[in-house]
């Protein structure tokens, strides 16, 4: 099991191969459907987006709430070819990692391999145990949104697995 | 012909315990499915998403929150008897209470707005639910509640096929579907298959077979053949656990039928992911 940061490192883009396993440990970004698509509009429209997603992690979630003393609730992975029509802006701008579960789109694919970027995948409906990885959560914007405001989740070894390289390599083509 | 009363409060506290139980509690037949799944993969990654998947579960319960952050659209099958009558706000806003009370109380993810296209808005108790009700003989009412995910919901599909197309029809779609829903919905998934009626009554179906157990089969031994001859070629298919290979791509294909016209052929697969959660009470 290899160990990775977030943000993380060329370098250890570069080690990661499809079908990895890996722990990780740093701070995320999350942002799903409505998150996405206000990000989207502000980047048709020619505006700056409310975070620097340059070099960051973005993990496709919607928390349940936290109930009293913890720090969060459920919060395993979305499917991700719903933010297909969004992500290749975002790789443009350096995003480097996403979170998510299920195949992609080969628009998505192509952006990763041109910016060096990797895809990694949670385990869909593992929400509760995958919480026992966050360890901090803070409100970043786009509160009105709730579930799908987007938040900042300070992680530990949380459990992942490398789906698409940043050489394009995919864990769901068989 | 005499009315026995059921209050309305009653309703909404039994509606109540099913969110959150089935939001909290796996049934027993998914986690003696998903254990048995596990001895049967050879592959190790298989092997290990299902230990994480099962680990999750026991989690939930231990701890009293939900199986999965998305803890879905509240749908309700209702048997509602001819001869009950439901005092102070009647039936439809018991309901109401009961699921929004359970969100909210209960910790559950509210993932409902309130239109689908433009305003797209977070009804904030996950209100209104989606009620399929039977008017049947008798003085109870039962209802079986469940949190569907759409995740796997996305993943489900209608089509009209005619009488020509025969039982091989029915394999090519539902093999289609699962083929083409591939790792996005959770799997292992529970297939459900809706065969009959009309256009809607075949989607209706196809929801309430995934809200049937998945150690049971279909009481016609035709269809229940048909059911293992699809569960085994689904199997072949290597989707696997998560998506990531493996023998393990359906726990179970439910098959619910219904008479149909003579120039029809509706067929509807409904697929749930492995959090298939749904509890019943009788009132």
């Amino acid at each position: 099991m290899k160990k990775i940061t977030f943000p993380i490192t060329d370098e250890q883009i570069s080690s990661l191969r499809c079908g990895d396993r890996v722990l990780a440990t740093g701070y995320l970004y999350t942002a799903r459907d409505a998150a996405h698509k206000r990000m989207y509009d502000l980047l048709q429209s020619g505006e700056s987006l409310p975070i620097d997603v340059k070099g960051q992690t973005i993990y496709y979630v919607g928390a349940a709430p936290a109930k009293p003393g913890s720090v969060i609730g459920p919060c395993g992975p979305t499917s991700s070819y719903r933010m297909d029509k969004y992500a290749p802006s975002l790789l443009d701008l350096g995003l480097k990692v996403m979170i998510g579960k299920g195949a992609r789109g080969d628009e998505v694919i192509e952006s990763m391999i041109r910016n060096r970027a990797v895809y990694l995948i949670a385990v869909g409906g593992a929400a509760a145990l995958i919480a026992g990885s966050i360890r901090k959560v803070d409100l970043i914007c786009y509160e009105d949104l709730g579930t799908e405001a987007i938040y900042r989740y300070e992680v530990e070894d949380m459990p992942l697995i490398v789906a698409i390289d940043s050489e394009g390599n995919n864990i769901y083509v068989r | 012909m005499s009315f026995r009363e059921i209050q309305a409060k009653e309703i909404t506290a039994a509606v109540k315990k099913l969110f959150m139980d089935c939001n909290y509690y796996i049934g027993e037949d998914v986690t003696a499915a998903l254990e048995e799944a596990r001895e049967n993969e050879t592959s190790q990654l298989a092997k290990d998403v299902l230990t994480q998947i099962i680990d999750n579960d026991a989690i939930a319960a231990r701890e009293r929150v939900p199986m999965c952050q998305d803890t879905g659209m509240a749908v309700l099958f209702v048997e509602y008897g001819d001869r009950v009558t439901v005092s102070g706000e009647g039936f439809r806003a018991a309901v109401e209470r009961g699921v929004s009370e359970a969100y909210t109380e209960g910790y559950l993810r509210k993932s409902v707005v309130s239109d689908p296209v433009f305003d797209r808005v977070n009804t904030k108790d996950n209100t209104p639910p989606v009620i399929h009700t039977e008017i049947v003989p008798g003085d109870r009412i039962s209802i079986t509640a469940g949190g569907k995910g759409f995740g796997s919901e996305n993943m489900s599909c209608v089509k009209m096929l005619t009488p020509s197309a025969g039982v091989e029809g029915v394999k090519s779609f539902v093999l289609g579907a699962v083929a083409y829903a591939g790792p996005n919905p959770c799997p292992p998934i529970v297939v459900g298959v809706g065969i009959g009626g009309t256009f809607e009554k075949a989607a209706q179906l196809a929801k309430k077979a995934t809200f049937r157990s998945v150690s049971s089969s279909n009481p016609d031994e035709r269809y229940a053949s048909l059911e293992r001859e699809l569960l085994s070629k689904i199997n072949e298919m290597n989707i696997g656990p998560a998506g990531l290979g493996g023998r393990t791509t359906a726990l179970a294909v439910n098959i619910e039928t219904y008479p149909t016209h003579i120039a029809g052929m509706p067929v509807a697969v409904n697929i749930c992911c492995h959090a298939c959660r749904h509890k019943s009470v009788t009132i």
